[in-house]
């Protein structure tokens, strides 16, 4: 268990990296606690994958530094890190069986027979992979497998850091919700420090404490899933949390008030305005814009009955944005109104947002 | 010890190319040097051998027939595996897999049985001493290889590009011509290469089925030992001159060599 | 997968692969079979013999000669070329201009015509003018193949590693490529060492490949005519002579069609008989 610690971590796979080359990671600084459960999101080709070889020692950053409770092992090899990775598919050794698969990396490590025994035991009770022991691994099905690869790091005592690249992805869908709450429980019960790499919000969002969003080789945002859901730092996050995502529309800033194509939606406190040339948009999340017969008309472009809610899609001025009705609302067919949450409305200029919090 | 692994690839190679250096170097010497003295290389460099290959008759001649047979049966084994192995690939019919599996039995099958029913059967059907012949005759072989290779690869081919070309008004020849044999190109390349290189290194029915007017230069090449007793530097430059068209084809396939073979179908 | 859908009318696309096949197969075939229960003295005039000419072949002494010389010969060398084909493909740069230029030369063997490789090893193994020949002879060893059976064998043996390992070689090298790279990752964080990424790892993932690539070569060296032939003629006197050195010596030079096409038969059978218990031995495992 360890607290890792990424400095100035700059990478590019061009072999000579000058000024103009591309950089697949810029610039990340980030702190993990000792103990905690983390998620890298972005979508593909951000830069998570990258991030994570660097931490486990698969890669050399081009720049920085990576630390483990305070040591610099930027230069050391994986196997010196003491971590553990499980990867987007299983990974097992197919002739052996899942007992002497979990038993492996101990064995190698030149443990006592009765304690391997006793710790794989241990692992295949947390993972429920008792009843398989004595099974070849190449018999198990995929998420069995994954269990496998997961329970290989469970063994030993001494991991500073477990690592997960998109663990799910050969993982049928009805099974990945199961592997996913037994990851959570896992980690509770063994307080390592973990990270999980995914492109899908569900994962991160149910797994980790803190969510560090990336987007092209940054970290646009590092916080709680509500700190993203409730203050996306950029627009990017907003996009790519929620279902839908947030909307984002156009807007002026006039005597203090943000209007959006001459409503008033107010704020609660006054905002300086930014320079004339940049771009200025507010965004809303669906879920915080009520029907309100108070509010601006809209008309309904088309409305998705997903069960529990309704999605309606409505257009005002020709901008389009998406509406969250829960089920005990009834949509009207005509003369719709809406309002947005004032609180839950923010202002982005240039992706980025405006009106942060003050710390009060 | 990593260090040093560079030396097992390194030290093979050069074993390898030992013997066709050999090859070369004798075939830059003279018949005296050769018997007289033994060199690494010629003391008394000579382009002799070669002259007199490219200019007899009887010597380029072999290289040529070998040549179109080889070609004559690429061609044909090519173009005849190619819709059969679509319909293995695509298609569910009456006995497909017994046929396949016979198909795969022709690669077993050892030359040597073939030689005398061959040399009957086609000095029965006229084709003896033709180039028709011994390319039809390596059809043997070569096409149930020709029919596996490419059936691996059409089975990469999803079924959505047949379906999709039918809805937009395809004929089948025109759909299989202009769209599906491009997209398994390589696989036609990996196929047309193992078709060439079986064709060109077999030998005994190649000799067995011709004569004079479709001999191959394997066979002058046999004359030549045993008639004009040992003329090594002219065998020399013969056979040096059979490895050009191989590295050839090598270099020309050498993008593909790993991922033909990573089929797993040889 | 694709789903096959079931058409009739695909007989139309699989028929000329079928002409060109069964005229080569089936019509040879046929003869060879009516030549092996029947006997001639000439003249297109023939005799009912049964069984006699195959019990005559399984009974004679030549054949089991062949036969054992045969067995030996593939034995030692499948020993020799398949872990030397495995060693050498785990040792090979994966990627880069290493890699190409490896496999180029490496593949250089496999496509001379094989009665070049014949000669081109006659000439190198000479005693006094060939490289190898003089070379071995210069350390006081007495090396002449063409007289000395051993020297005769060791020499076919050698040509015969040189020709081949490389298919060996080509096909566990594309093997061992197409394992991810995350195996090797993980291995390296479970402290692995060579031997054992080697064992678990690298060799079951390869499995498929290697088991095409020791079919090939048993069926290939099983069938072997034309090298050991140019090389030294199935001498001295027979002791290179194996199995299809001696079919065609018996059917093309003696010209006896009835013992001939008994012992192709038999040669045939016993081919395809030993690749399919080859074949299930090797996947039944893949099943367990």
């Amino acid at each position: 268990m360890a607290e890792v610690r990424l400095q100035q971590i700059r990478h590019s796979y061009n072999v000579d990296a000058g000024e103009e080359t591309e950089y697949a990671l810029e610039k990340i600084d980030q702190v993990w606690e000792d103990g905690g459960a983390y998620a890298l999101l972005g979508p593909s080709g951000c830069g998570k994958s990258t991030l994570l070889n660097i931490v486990s020692g698969l890669l050399q950053p081009t720049e920085g530094k990576v630390l483990f409770n305070n040591n610099d092992v930027t230069s050391t090899t994986p196997d010196q890190r003491n971590i553990a990775q499980i990867f987007q598919f299983p990974v097992v050794y197919d002739t052996m069986t899942v007992h002497d698969n979990l038993a492996f990396p101990l064995r190698n490590r030149k443990m006592g027979n009765a304690e391997i025994k006793e710790r794989v035991k241990t692992v295949a009770e947390m993972l429920d992979l008792t009843a398989s022991l004595n099974q070849r691994a190449s018999g198990l099905t995929a998420d069995g497998k994954q269990k496998i690869s997961l329970g290989r790091g469970l063994v030993r005592s001494d991991v500073n850091i477990m690592m997960f690249d998109e663990p799910l992805t050969v993982i049928d869908p009805h099974l990945k919700w199961q592997l996913r709450t037994k990851l959570k429980q896992l980690h509770r019960q063994v307080g390592f420090t973990m990270v999980y790499v995914t492109h899908d919000q569900t994962e991160a969002l149910t797994f980790a404490d803190k969510v560090a969003v990336m987007f092209e080789g940054e970290v646009v945002q590092f916080g709680t899933p509500e700190e993203l859901f409730l203050s996306p730092n950029h627009t990017f996050v907003g996009h790519f949390i929620g279902s839908p995502g947030m909307n984002f529309l156009p807007c002026e800033l006039d005597e203090g008030f943000l209007v959006f194509s001459g409503n008033r939606i107010k704020k609660s406190a006054p905002i300086t305005q930014p320079e004339t040339t940049k771009k200025i948009e507010l965004g809303v999340r669906p879920e915080f814009i009520k029907i309100d017969s108070n509010g601006f008309p809209v008309n309904i472009i088309r409305i998705d009955d997903i069960g529990r809610y309704r999605i309606v899609k409505v257009e005002h001025s020709g901008y389009f944005f998406n509406v969250y009705v829960p089920e005990e609302f009834e949509v009207p067919t005509e003369n719709l109104r809406v309002s947005f949450d004032p609180q839950n409305t923010h202002i982005y200029c240039d992706g980025w947002l405006y009106d942060k919090k003050e710390p009060s | 010890m990593k260090r040093f692994a560079w030396m097992v690839p390194t030290l093979y190679i050069i074993l390898l190319m030992l013997p066709i250096y050999w090859l070369v170097n004798m075939s830059f010497k003279t018949t005296n040097e050769i018997l007289g003295t033994f060199t690494l290389w010629p003391q008394n460099f000579t382009f002799d051998n070669y002259i007199k290959i490219f200019t007899d008759r009887t010597w380029y001649q072999g290289y040529i027939n070998s040549l179109s047979y080889v070609f004559m049966n690429t061609a044909i084994s090519v173009t005849a595996a190619l819709p059969a192995a679509y319909a293995f690939s695509r298609y569910k019919f009456l006995g497909d897999k017994h046929l396949f599996f016979w198909l795969l039995t022709n690669r077993m099958a050892p030359p040597a049985v073939f030689a005398l029913p061959f040399f009957q059967l086609y000095s029965a059907s006229g084709l003896f001493d033709t180039h028709l012949a011994v390319a039809l005759a390596h059809c043997l072989f070569n096409i149930p290889l020709a029919v596996w290779i490419l059936e691996g690869f059409m089975s990469g081919v999803p079924r959505e590009l047949d379906e999709t070309a039918y809805v937009d008004g395809y004929s089948f020849w025109r759909f299989f011509i202009k769209i599906f044999l491009p997209s398994i190109a390589a696989g036609i390349g990996v196929a047309a290469f193992f078709c060439f290189m079986f064709s060109w290194v077999e030998l005994l029915l190649a000799k067995t089925l011709t004569s004079v007017e479709a001999k191959p230069i394997a066979a002058t090449m046999t004359r030549t030992a045993s008639t004009a007793g040992y003329e090594l530097g002219l065998l020399s430059a013969a056979g040096t001159l059979t490895i050009i068209p191989g590295a050839f084809v090598i270099y020309f396939v050498r993008n593909y060599i790993a991922k033909g073979f990573a089929l797993g179908r040889v | 997968m694709i789903t096959r859908v079931p058409n009739q009318k695909a007989w139309f696309m699989v028929l000329p692969v079928i002409l060109l096949v069964a005229f080569n197969a089936v019509i040879p075939l046929m003869t060879v079979v009516n030549y092996s229960v029947q006997e001639t003295f000439g003249n297109n005039v023939f005799f009912w013999e049964g069984f006699r000419w195959y019990e005559e072949v399984l009974r004679s002494e030549r054949f089991h000669a062949s036969m054992t010389r045969q067995i030996v010969f593939t034995s030692i060398v499948l020993l020799i070329e398949i872990p030397l084909g495995i060693a050498i493909a785990l040792t090979m740069p994966r990627k880069g201009l290493g890699a190409t230029l490896c496999l180029v030369l490496m593949s250089l063997p496999l496509l001379i015509p094989w009665n070049v490789v014949g000669a081109m090893w006659n000439i190198f193994a000479l005693p006094e003018i060939g490289f190898l020949g003089h070379v071995v002879n210069s350390m006081g060893i007495d090396y002449n193949f063409t007289q000395q059976p051993i020297s005769a064998w060791v020499t076919v043996i050698a040509m015969d590693v040189w020709h081949w390992t490389s298919l060996v070689v080509l096909l566990s090298y594309a093997g061992l490529t197409a394992i991810p790279e995350a195996f090797y990752h993980a291995a390296q964080i479970d402290t692995a060492t060579k031997w054992q990424i080697f064992r678990y790892i690298q060799l079951p993932k390869i499995k498929h490949v290697l088991t095409i690539a020791i079919l090939l070569r048993f069926m290939d060296s099983f069938m072997i005519y034309t090298e050991p032939f140019v090389l030294t003629g199935g001498g001295p006197g027979n002791s290179t002579t194996f199995l299809s050195t001696d079919l065609v010596k018996i059917a093309l030079g003696q010209f006896d069609l009835g013992p001939a096409a008994a012992m192709s038969l038999i040669y045939f059978l016993i081919v395809l008989l030993l690749c399919w218990v080859f074949y299930t031995l090797m996947m039944r495992n893949e099943d367990q």
